[in-house]
C-alpha cells in the first residue's frame, strides 16, 4: 500500500510542475504574438526586394553574365546548410524535427558523394548535430535575437555565408528552418539560398505586370545586382529568422499547454488514488478496533 | 500639380511610410534625384544621405538613409533602406563620437577587407553629419 505521505508530496510537486508549465505557455503566448507581428512587419521588405530582383534578373538574364550569387560557381560539389534551430528546448518536436531533417539531407547528399558543410544557429541543433557531424559544423551561433531579433543578427550570419562564398568554400547554400504555419505546425523547410533561384521567389500574380515594365537602372543591372543580391540573401536569412522564432514560440505554447493538461490529469489520478489509501487505511484501522473489541 | 506619388520607405524591419506626396528627391548614387507623378520606370542605388520629401513646393520631412535601393514607378517610389532616421533626431554629438571611435577602429584595422568595411561606416556617419548640418541653416 502507498504511503501517504508519499502521495502528498508528489501531488504537490506536480502542481508546482504545472504552474510553471502554465506560465511558460502564457510567456510564449505572448512571445509568440511578438514574434508573428515581426514576421508581419518585415514583409513588405522582402516583398518589394523580390518584384526589384525579378525585373532585374529578367533583364540580366537576357544577358546570360549576371553575378555568382545568381548563376551559381558552375558545380554543386559542396554543399552548406545553414541550419536554424532554438537555443532553449522544451518546446515539443520543433528542433527535433529540424536535427532530423537536417540529419536526412546531409545523409542523402553525402550518398551522393557530395562534401556537406554545416553553419548551425542555436544551441540545439549543434549539441544535437555535434555528436555525428562535428568535424562538418563550420560555424555555430547562439543568442541569436535573445531579446528581439533584428536585422543585424541575419546580417552576420550572412556576411559569414557570403564571405564562405567568396572564397569559393561552396557551391549551393540551402537554409534548414520551421516555417511558421500556426501555432500548432510548424513545417521544416530547405530552402536554397546560393545560387539564387528567381523563380522560386517571385511570386507569379505580383510579377506578372510589374516585370514587364521597362526599367532604366541607375548605375547599370549588373552592378545593382551585384549589390542587391548579397542583400537579399540578408534579407531570406532574416526571414528564415523570424519564421523560425515564430514556430519556436508556437511549438513552446502548444508543449507547455499539452504539459499543463497532463499535469492535471496526473493530480485528478494521484488524488484518487491517495483518497482510496486513506480510506483503506481508515476501514484497517476500524477493522482491527471492532475485532479488538469483539475478542473481549 | 494635382497627381501624387505614393511615397514609401522600407527597412528591413518595417514599413516605415507609406503616404501620397508631391514629390521625393532621393540621393542616387549617381547623383539625387526628384521623382514626380508620371516619372518613368527606373531603379537605382541610393548613396547615404537625405531623403526629402516635398508636400506643395516645401519639404516636409527629411529622412537620412544609410544607403540602399529605390525602385521608381509612374505611380510609385519605393525606397529600400537599411537604416532610416528622421534628420532631425540624429543627435550630432553621439555621431561625432562615433566618428572619432571609428577612426580608431581604422588605425586598428588590419585586413584591407577590415579596413574598407570601417571605411565604409566612417562614409556613413559622415553623410550623417552632413544631413544635420544641412538642417542649421
Amino acid at each position: 500500500m502507498p504511503n501517504l505521505k508519499d502521495l502528498k508530496n508528489r501531488i504537490a510537486s506536480v502542481q508546482s510542475t504545472r504552474k510553471i508549465t502554465s506560465a511558460m505557455k502564457m510567456v510564449a503566448a505572448s512571445k509568440l504574438r511578438r514574434a508573428q507581428e515581426q514576421a508581419e512587419a518585415g514583409r513588405p521588405y522582402a516583398e518589394r526586394m523580390g518584384r526589384m530582383l525579378a525585373s532585374l534578373a529578367a533583364n540580366v538574364q537576357d544577358s546570360g553574365n549576371g553575378p555568382k550569387l545568381m548563376t551559381g560557381t558552375g558545380s554543386d560539389q559542396v554543399h552548406l546548410l545553414v541550419i536554424i534551430s532554438s537555443d532553449r528546448g522544451l518546446c515539443g518536436a520543433f528542433n527535433g524535427a529540424i536535427v532530423r531533417e537536417s540529419r536526412r539531407q546531409i545523409l542523402r547528399l553525402q550518398s551522393e558523394g557530395k562534401t556537406v558543410k554545416l553553419l548551425t544557429v542555436g544551441r540545439k541543433a549543434r549539441d544535437q548535430l555535434r555528436r555525428e557531424f562535428g568535424s562538418l559544423i563550420v560555424e555555430t551561433y547562439e543568442d541569436v535575437g535573445r531579446r528581439k531579433l533584428s536585422f543585424a543578427d541575419a546580417d552576420v550570419v550572412a556576411q559569414k555565408v557570403l564571405a564562405m562564398y567568396d572564397a569559393g568554400e561552396f557551391d549551393v547554400c540551402s537554409v534548414i528552418f520551421n516555417k511558421f504555419k500556426s501555432a500548432i505546425s510548424q513545417i521544416v523547410t530547405v530552402q536554397q539560398l546560393v545560387p539564387f533561384a528567381v523563380e522560386a521567389q517571385a511570386d507569379e500574380e505580383a510579377a506578372g505586370a510589374e516585370v514587364k515594365a521597362i526599367y532604366e537602372f541607375e548605375p547599370d543591372e549588373e552592378q545593382i545586382l551585384a549589390e542587391l543580391l548579397p542583400r537579399n540573401l540578408s534579407i531570406q536569412v532574416y526571414r528564415a529568422l523570424l519564421e523560425s522564432a515564430a514556430s519556436e514560440q508556437g511549438a513552446r505554447m502548444t508543449a507547455m499547454d499539452n504539459a499543463t493538461r497532463n499535469a492535471g490529469d496526473m493530480i485528478n489520478k494521484l488524488t484518487i488514488t491517495y483518497n482510496r489509501t486513506r480510506q483503506a487505511y481508515i476501514t484497517k484501522e476500524l477493522i482491527e478496533i471492532i475485532s479488538g473489541a469483539e475478542a473481549v | 500639380m494635382a497627381d501624387k506619388v505614393e511615397f514609401e520607405l522600407v527597412s528591413p524591419e518595417k514599413l516605415l511610410t507609406s503616404q501620397p506626396v508631391d514629390m521625393v528627391v532621393v540621393p542616387g548614387s549617381e547623383g539625387d534625384f526628384g521623382v514626380l507623378a508620371g516619372h518613368s520606370p527606373m531603379i537605382s542605388t541610393v548613396r547615404p544621405g537625405v531623403i526629402d520629401v516635398y508636400e506643395a513646393d516645401r519639404v516636409v520631412d527629411r529622412v537620412f538613409v544609410a544607403g540602399g535601393f529605390a525602385e521608381v514607378t509612374e505611380t510609385r517610389c519605393t525606397v529600400l533602406a537599411e537604416e532610416a532616421i528622421a534628420v532631425a533626431e540624429i543627435d550630432r554629438a553621439k555621431v561625432e563620437q562615433q566618428i572619432r571611435d571609428l577612426g580608431e577602429d581604422l588605425e586598428d584595422a588590419k585586413s584591407d577587407d577590415e579596413k574598407a568595411r570601417v571605411e565604409a561606416k566612417i562614409a556613413i556617419a559622415r553623410a550623417k553629419l552632413d544631413a544635420t548640418g544641412a538642417t542649421t541653416h
